[in-house]
């Protein structure tokens, strides 16, 4: 069992946990990945790593309540133990080579995307963030981005905080005016991805995009995480998001694709997650 | 006397009963029906048998001591050379096998003695009745690491901790078993059976560790700094294999692996499971081995109104037990051998890119074969007819045509040689490129049986103790 050691609520539907789990805690690296089951006969799961600190065997997790699990996980308080918790999972974010780099996080994907900024402060690239919001209720991690970043633009969708519009937005200006980067690394919903992607095409500029379908093992055994990479004549290679990746070239997705098999479950997750919430509101 | 030509019948539950149930189908014989199968030995001095057993099982002593009445001591003799017989005596391939050796079959052109339910049923009858407790060796001071709790894992832990090693399994899963939990499914192995076997373990003092990915959590070289001084590497064939067609990303097409991961592993065939799978409707299975009959009957199961299994052979080519294409063919899944899929169907609404049923799977298309000349295997291979294609209206489709060994411990260990298609290279004792580092099973040789990886982690086992004591 792998004890949770810390929970702090970052805002209404997010919230960060230390898990002791003191093998991954000693492995994990930026752009890792964890699974976890809350209890015996729950769902697996796939959680970003969010930060470690070995000398404790702790694991940081952050995520969102989007459904049956993640409210379950939710429920769960500082002492309770979780069932499973397994990784470290997936590539470590590629770092090397990039001096000046542009890190692209939308909503909970910023809770993902916090470590690689990090990552490269750390190794003293120049670091450039844009953290989006849909508005400033949903807001989180923002002292932690402004301490790794050299530049820091902060958007909300409805103007609620920061700046009016999508992240988008900030990148767009600055590449117009001849910003360039070795690498822009985006992390958010797949249509943000794309559109960053999209934007960053007219320019040259690389992009990563992490990834995150529906997974089960995590460990290339079930195929149910598989993209499609598409090369430049037309033809299509599969690969697993969860060994193969998570990060990709951006360039390379097929995200409509990519979307559409991240729905194939939602009249399932729909009722199953009004299920749990009912379960709550009942005691 | 003379012999029955005919084995017993093995008590099944009615095809119409269990096409509705995850029960086991086989029910098993009766020590009635087991003595008079038992009878139908000819306790043959050559013991053909033996030899087609991949662990060569000394078949007719256990026989003579079921017709003599004496159930535990026929165990015994199993047991010597089996760790897994109520596995075994339920999956294995026996008509290729023991049984295919059998001199009622060579000689008399009979059916072979039923040496597989005869097995199951003297498994059963010692799980059931046994009563003495697991003997704790005493500690020889080595340390053994296993890497992956599937049969040939779960073998060579078991033999060595009888020989006082300190063993310790890591599971990638949370579950340990390998396929025998997460793909075969629960009407043809319960799972009662296999955490039997692991609790035995446990009992023998091997320490079973889940939640740890050699390659990710720890590395092999990380085994050895840890005081293991030698690692065997069972982690199996679990890479699923795709066709390549166009459609296989469409919502609703599943690899065979995940399709009964999400079923058993995750016990999506249970009422209210927490993990979802497409139910309902018509399958189209893709594949002709274990694999594929599982899926099909797993499918057929979960409520689907049609299951289809689509096979490129004939029949006779079709790799699956006997058995269980025969239970397969019972429950009425419908199969269309000589076809191959070229294509699958997806739904697609161009007025409206936000219709839900947009990307989910409509169809089939396959094309007919014929069998030409033999290949390189001896089968004769299938060419497609010109023009012959044609459309199957479903709703899932599952490929299964095939698993190779995960790259992920060989490309985490340094100077651990693997052959073309991603086997574990090793010597005869099981011994791979690397010092004190064993491999078996599927690893080994790709998708294989339960016998043959629980034999090769025998084989490990012996090697490993040979080389630390
Ligand atoms: C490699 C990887 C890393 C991830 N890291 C994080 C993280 O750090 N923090 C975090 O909050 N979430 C992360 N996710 C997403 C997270 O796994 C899902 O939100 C979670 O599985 C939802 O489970 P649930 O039972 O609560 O909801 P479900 O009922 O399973 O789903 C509810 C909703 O979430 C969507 N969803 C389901 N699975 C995923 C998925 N894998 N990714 C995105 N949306 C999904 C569904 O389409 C649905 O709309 C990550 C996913 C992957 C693959
Ligand atoms: C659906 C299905 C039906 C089958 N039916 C039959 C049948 O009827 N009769 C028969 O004889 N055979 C059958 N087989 C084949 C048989 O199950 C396998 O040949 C056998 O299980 C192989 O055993 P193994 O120990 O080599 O590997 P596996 O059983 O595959 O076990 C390997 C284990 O290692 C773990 N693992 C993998 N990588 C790592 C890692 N890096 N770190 C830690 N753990 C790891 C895996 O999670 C798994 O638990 C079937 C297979 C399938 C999939
Ligand atoms: S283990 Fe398999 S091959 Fe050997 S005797 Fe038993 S059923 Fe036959
Ligand atoms: S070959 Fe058949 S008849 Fe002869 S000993 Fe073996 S099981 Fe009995
Ligand atoms: S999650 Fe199963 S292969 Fe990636």
């Amino acid at each position: 069992m792998y004890q949770i050691l810390t929970k702090k609520v970052l805002n209404p539907t997010v919230t960060q946990m230390e898990i002791q789990a003191p093998l991954v805690a000693r492995k994990a690296k930026p752009g890792q990945f964890i699974i976890l089951r809350v209890h015996e006969n729950g769902e697996r799961i796939p959680l970003t790593v969010a930060g470690t600190d070995p000398q404790r065997d702790a694991v940081k997790i952050i995520f969102q309540v989007v459904g049956a699990t993640t409210e379950l996980l939710n429920h769960m308080e500082a002492g309770d133990s979780l069932q499973d918790f397994v990784g470290p999972l997936g590539n470590a974010t590629e770092t090397s080579g990039i001096h000046k780099v542009c890190i692209v996080g939308g909503g909970v994907g910023c809770a993902i995307a916090m470590p690689v900024a990090q990552e490269f402060h750390r190794l003293g690239a120049e670091v450039t963030s844009i953290i989006g919001f849909r508005n400033q209720d949903l807001l989180i991690l923002e002292d932690e981005f402004r301490a790794c970043s050299d530049r820091l633009f902060v958007m909300t969708d409805d103007g609620s905080y920061g700046r009016h519009g999508n992240v988008t937005l900030p990148l767009q200006e600055m590449l117009s005016q001849g910003e360039t980067f070795d690498q822009i690394i985006t992390i958010g919903p797949l249509i943000m991805m794309k559109f960053v992607v999209a934007t960053a095409r007219p320019f040259g500029i690389p992009v990563t995009v992490s990834m995150n379908p529906i997974m089960i093992d995590g460990t290339g055994m079930c195929g149910g995480c598989r993209i499609s990479l598409v090369n430049e004549d037309g033809s299509r290679q599969t690969r697993f998001a969860c060994v193969d990746g998570p990060d990709f070239d951006g360039y390379r997705i097929d995200f409509d694709e990519a979307m559409s098999r991240g729905r194939m479950y939602a009249d399932f997750e729909r009722h199953a997650y009004e299920e749990a919430c009912n379960l709550y509101r009942n005691i | 006397m003379a012999v029955n030509p005919k084995k017993h019948e093995m008590p099944v539950q009615a095809p119409d009963v269990r096409a509705h149930n995850f029960q086991e189908v086989a029910l098993g014989y009766t020590l009635e029906i087991a003595t008079e199968e038992a009878k139908r030995c000819l306790n043959c001095k050559n013991r053909p048998c033996v030899e087609g057993c991949p662990v060569n099982i000394a078949i007719p002593d256990f026989i003579t001591q079921i017709k003599l009445g004496h159930l535990e001591e026929a165990y015994q003799v199993i047991h010597q050379s089996s760790s897994l017989p109520a596995v075994c005596g339920r999956v294995c391939p026996q008509e290729t096998q023991c049984e295919s050796q059998c001199t009622l079959h060579v000689r008399a052109k009979m059916d072979p003695v039923g040496i597989g339910r005869l097995e199951r049923f003297v498994a059963d009858w010692h799980n059931e009745h046994a009563t003495e407790k697991t003997h704790v060796p005493e500690a020889n001071g080595h340390k053994v690491a296993v890497i992956g709790a599937g049969p040939s894992g779960l073998t060579c832990a078991g033999d060595l901790a009888k020989k006082g090693y300190a063993v310790t399994i890591y599971e990638a899963l949370h579950t340990a078993g390998g396929v025998l939990v997460y793909g075969i499914p629960e009407f043809r192995l319960p799972k009662r059976i296999v955490a039997k076997e692991v609790e035995t373990l446990k009992e023998l003092g091997v320490q079973v560790e889940t939640n740890v990915i050699i390659g990710k959590t720890l590395t092999i070289d990380e085994l050895f700094e840890m005081g293991f001084e030698a690692v065997f590497i069972g982690s199996g064939a679990g890479l699923p294999n795709f066709m390549n067609i166009p459609g296989e990303a469409l919502k609703g097409v599943y690899s065979a692996n995940e399709f009964l991961t999400r079923s058993n592993l995750m016990k999506a065939y249970q009422e209210n499971p927490t993990t979802p799978i497409m139910k309902g409707g018509n399958v189209a299975v893709v594949g002709g081995g274990n694999v594929a009959m599982d899926a099909a009957r797993t499918a057929l199961r979960l409520g689907a109104g049609h299951v289809y299994i689509i096979y490129r052979r004939s029949m006779e080519e079709l790799p699956a037990r006997r058995e269980e294409v025969e239970h397969a063919q019972e429950e009425g899944i419908d199969f269309r051998l000589l076809n191959n899929p070229v294509e699958i169907l997806g739904y697609n609404n161009p007025e409206n890119p936000r219709d839900p049923r947009n990307g989910f799977v409509t169809g089939i298309r396959c094309i007919r074969m014929e069998l030409g000349e033999p290949d390189a295997s001896g089968r004769r291979r299938p060419v497609e007819v010109p023009g012959s294609e044609f459309e199957l209206p479903v709703d899932t489709v599952i490929i299964a045509i095939g698993t190779s060994p995960n790259p992920l411990i060989k490309s985490t260990t340094e100077g651990l040689e693997v052959n073309r298609r991603g086997g574990i290279v090793i010597r005869e004792d099981g011994l791979t490129s690397r010092e004190h580092v064993y491999a078996g099973g599927d690893a080994v040789t790709g998708a294989a049986t339960v016998i043959s990886a629980m034999g090769a982690g025998k084989v490990a086992a012996r090697a490993i103790d040979a080389s630390l004591s």
